[in-house]
């Protein structure tokens, strides 16, 4: 079985070139080559032939790279929607005083002729600009309701939320946008009650 | 005593569905007694309007 190992040793910087070039990562991709080589010796008996030990070596390189790619998109995904949804709420729990009570300095202060800023194409653009800054899926959730008019049920069930997680997504939307249309065009919240 | 933080979470919920007899109760004796909840009420609820505006905006080709 020697001659075997040294077979799959020699298919090694092919299998190298593949893995890093889809996981865009050498020492990754020299990870996933290591462990396809180790399963496939461990497994050795399973094979017969040229043509068959390189297809075979070459699917177990390619589900170990799938599950790294996998395992990599869920926290990367899931990481960076959950910094941002956090650094948001971060920014609204920053309004208030350890009882939830407004902090005199952010107490939310009527907006100044809020009509007649939608007759100006400059506000909108403020809105426009505000909406791109929500985290992508709390946008997402807010429009499905707010333009497309959607029922909360609706949106939850198509983006497998819980019903509270929606409110929770909605509230987060509602708060971010008063915020950033308050210091983007209706002045900054003075502090007088 | 509702906190203002619980009310605003009131408020949002109140656009998206029927707030129960309890809730309605303690939200409406919070907004009583807080003129920054007040503000934040008209506020979110502008934000409908807003939206609708803005939509027709951005569909009417921006001008």
């Amino acid at each position: 079985m020697s001659s075997a190992a040294e077979l799959i040793a020699g298919f090694r910087p092919q299998m190298l070139k593949f893995a890093r070039l889809q996981l865009q990562d050498d020492a990754a991709g020299e990870d996933a080559v290591q462990e396809a080589i180790e399963a496939a010796l461990a497994g050795l008996d399973r094979f017969a032939g040229r043509a068959a030990l390189k297809t075979w070596l070459f699917t177990i390189l390619r589900h170990k790279i799938i599950d790294l790619l996998r395992e990599r998109g869920r926290s990367v995904q899931i990481s960076s929607l959950e910094r941002e949804d956090e650094d948001m709420d971060a920014a609204f729990d920053a309004l208030f005083s350890a009882s939830e009570h407004w902090r005199p300095d952010s107490r939310p202060q009527p907006w100044a002729d809020p009509h007649a800023a939608l007759e100006q194409r400059q506000f909108w653009l403020v809105f426009e600009t505000c909406l791109e800054a929500l985290p992508a899926r709390t946008a997402r959730v807010f429009m499905m309701r707010e333009f497309l008019g959607l029922e909360t049920d609706e949106i939850c069930s198509t983006l497998a939320l819980t019903s509270s997680h929606c409110h929770v997504i909605l509230h987060r939307a509602r708060a971010g946008l008063r915020q950033c249309l308050t210091r983007g065009w209706f002045g900054s919240e003075p502090a007088p009650c | 005593m509702l906190t203002c933080k619980k009310a605003t979470h009131l408020m949002s919920a109140s656009l998206d569905r029927p707030l129960n007899r309890r809730e309605r109760f303690t939200l409406r004796l919070h907004l009583l007694l807080c003129r920054g909840c007040r503000a934040f009420r008209e506020q979110i609820g502008l934000l409908r309007e807003i939206s609708a505006g803005f939509a027709r905006w951005r569909d009417g080709g921006r001008e």
